[in-house]
């Protein structure tokens, strides 16, 4: 009997694609960023109110997954930038190879930000390296406060936490400061923010995340090229 | 439930291996999967157990190696395994740590045995599948 040592990752191909995407990414300045959460968490609502708030020649671009339907697509189309629907048939998470193929006729020196919207599930899609520069982890009020500790991988992985439909509070015995305590306690670093995509509380503070990662990630691409 | 996704990975990366071993047959293939790898292990090995069913690995055993949440302080450089997502420092306290393993999810080894030695009849013998009553 022989033992011969392995010592790779058993996601090395799709870590290999992610390693490819992340460096077109970086050599044309497009920030990626995936979007993570529960089915029903609001990330299309949160999508649409980003959208909505960005300047129409802004240079950005969604790719949404889901298993079934291009529902959210249609949702994400009526703001005119580039959408793409990505179903995945029944797998429970975006790979890497997805994304390159549906990036495939897209030009990435025409974009400065990607979001991609993956498929409603808090475990899954934290094992699936996409290429992007952050993973975002959204978590409705509707849920409950523990679901930082029921499911770190996702949250020890996400740059920031997006707590929505804060609307909602009023009405559910949600504890918003124990959940945020309960993520910081898997990721002493995360980043949150509170917003509510019916009545907009929130979106500012959203907004101003992503400009300031957008601001951050363009001095880093530029020394990067030079 | 990407466990079939991953078991398929395994299987794959078992498959590439054996090329480079003519004569042989895996045994044994070994995967570390750490704490925050999300990854439920019963459900890894039912989806193994499903897809090397009736084929030529039926006799490939899968052994999983749990990896505990580590964390060093950057003030004392202490080196710890976090318990109840407690990450601060046990032996200064510091709040200052990073994570450096538990999200492993890794093909460790394979464990290959040479055909037509002593071993193989008895082995594949004894691990035929019982059948379902």
């Amino acid at each position: 009997m022989d033992r011969v040592p392995l010592e790779r990752k058993v996601l090395s191909e799709n870590d290999r694609i992610a390693a490819e995407l992340r460096a077109r990414f970086q050599e044309h300045g497009v920030l990626c960023l995936n979007i993570i959460s529960s089915p029903g968490s609001g990330k299309t609502s949160l999508l649409e109110r980003t959208l909505e708030a960005l300047p129409p020649h802004d240079r950005v671009a969604v790719l949404t997954g889901d298993i079934q339907t291009e529902n959210d697509a249609d949702r994400l189309k009526r703001f005119h930038f580039p959408v793409k629907q990505i179903t995945t048939g029944g797998t429970c998470h975006l790979d890497a190879r997805m994304i390159e193929r549906h990036l495939a006729d897209w030009r990435l020196e025409d974009l400065d930000l990607l979001l991609i919207e993956n498929v409603g599930n808090l475990v899954c899609p934290s094992s699936y390296d996409l290429g992007e520069a952050a993973k975002i982890v959204v978590l409705s009020v509707t849920e409950g406060e523990d679901k930082p500790l029921k499911y770190p991988s996702i949250f020890f992985k996400s740059d920031l936490l997006v707590l929505s439909k804060i609307d909602l509070l009023p009405y559910v015995p949600f504890d918003i400061e124990a959940a945020a305590e309960n993520a910081r306690k898997v990721h002493p670093e995360m980043e949150i923010v509170k917003v509510s995509c019916l009545n907009r509380h929130g979106l500012h503070e959203w907004m101003m995340w992503l400009a300031e990662r957008r601001r951050a990630h363009k001095p880093l691409v530029q020394q990067t090229a030079s | 439930m990407h466990e079939m996704g991953i078991a398929n990975s395994v299987l794959e990366a078992v498959r590439t291996e054996m090329g480079l071993h003519p004569g042989t047959y895996p045994c044994k293939v070994g995967v570390r999967i750490g704490e925050l790898a999300a990854i439920d292990q019963d459900a890894l090995r039912f989806c193994f157990e499903a897809i090397i069913h009736e084929t030529d690995l039926k006799s490939l055993q899968l052994g999983i190696e749990l990896c505990p949440r580590r964390h060093r302080c950057q003030l004392c450089g202490c080196e710890f395994i976090v318990r109840d997502y407690d990450s601060s420092c046990p032996q200064c306290a510091s709040l200052k740590t990073t994570c450096i393993s538990g999200d492993e999810l890794e093909l460790a080894y394979l464990e290959v045995e040479e055909y037509g030695s002593s071993t193989f009849g008895a082995k594949s013998s004894q691990r035929e599948r019982p059948h379902r009553g």
